[in-house]
């Protein structure tokens, strides 16, 4: 395409975006507007009813928590199709490669990040009714930490931790239990994914009933949907680097 | 008042997220791109921030400086191999 066809492409679908986005910002509420009925709603119940010093991880897993597990299983998904794709061709595994780190500080400060970003990740996952944080984020803070492994040691340290046989079991499980817990409910006579086992204590880990258990089945299959990806694309780029002629 | 110590570190942080978009179209060479996208995410995260949105903030954090420029890096890393080939 020319230069100029995609300038004649470009300026009315540009100008057509404007209109709309220009139309959108003026219909809504003004800023600092306290119009919010959801939100007010979710604020005035969350805690009387759920015992959840966080509302907004209660949306997450228990008042909408039908839709996080479909959120939940767009990543499972993405994740099956790019392990599929990824795993078409039959690849040299990697053997015998040096690509460990020369400098002691980064290995030290590496492997002090590692346990950290590993305990903040927990941290967030199980305070996630009481402060921001959840299963999503934390699970994603989790699985960083790991990988900061490879990046402080080298690949066979990594591929001792990100082992197939442990991350697939994991993600099943947490994608799997998530659903167990909404036919839980079901069984027992209620709506899926009915909170149940009493609401806790309030401002504690032990607040949210069975919805915490769902926030740490969504951890598990978050983190290990990353582990998985990230292993997924280090054997696909970095290992026939190294596996090639050096 | 809280809220009037709020606004100009909303007005900052507005600004800062206005101007680091562009600069990531404008950032031609992917490495770089990595590192200005990480960049701009942590002025996304700071401004979900003094917008009373500290959740949000936080999967800006964990996506945005960690998952994101991670996977974006790998990729990079193996396409200028082949590249000098």
């Amino acid at each position: 395409m020319t230069r100029r066809a995609r300038l004649w492409l470009f300026a009315p679908a540009v100008a057509g975006f404007g209109a709309l986005l220009v139309w959108a910002v003026a219909g809504l509420p003004d800023f600092g507007s306290t119009e919010h009925r959801y939100g007010y709603l979710i604020n005035h119940v969350a805690l009387p009813e759920r015992h959840m010093t966080n509302a907004v991880t209660a949306l997450v897993f228990d008042y909408r928590g039908f839709d996080t597990l479909g959120e939940e299983f767009i990543l499972f998904a993405a994740v099956t199709g790019i392990v599929l794709l990824l795993r078409q061709h039959e690849r040299e595994r990697g053997r015998g490669q040096s690509d460990s780190t020369h400098s002691d500080v980064i290995r030290v400060l590496g492997i002090l990040a590692v346990g950290v970003g590993v305990l903040i990740g927990l941290w967030l996952v199980a305070f996630g009714f009481v402060t921001p944080g959840g299963g999503f984020q934390g699970g994603v803070a989790v699985a960083s930490g790991v990988v900061l492994v490879y990046l402080a040691a080298d690949y066979r340290a990594w591929s001792r931790v990100g082992r197939l046989g442990v991350l697939e079991p994991l993600e099943g499980i947490g994608a799997g239990g998530y659903v167990v817990l909404g036919l839980a409910a079901l069984v027992s006579g209620a709506a899926f994914l009915t909170n149940m086992l009493g609401p806790g204590v309030a401002g504690t880990v032990w607040s949210g009933g069975s919805a915490a258990l769902v926030n740490w089945f969504a951890a598990l299959e978050v983190a290990a949907a990353n582990l998985l990806l990230f292993r997924e694309f280090l054997e696909e780029y970095i290992v026939p680097l190294h596996g090639r002629g050096s | 008042m809280i809220v009037a110590t709020l606004v100009p570190l909303q007005l900052t942080a507005l600004v800062l997220v206005a101007l680091g978009a562009p600069a990531i179209a404008f950032t031609r060479d992917p490495l770089r791109q990595i590192v200005v996208a990480g960049l701009y995410s942590w002025a996304l995260a700071i401004l979900f921030v003094v917008f009373a949105a500290p959740d949000v903030a936080l999967s800006m954090i964990v996506v945005g400086a960690v998952g994101y420029p991670l996977v974006v890096l790998v990729a990079v890393a193996r396409t200028r191999k082949g590249r000098d080939e």
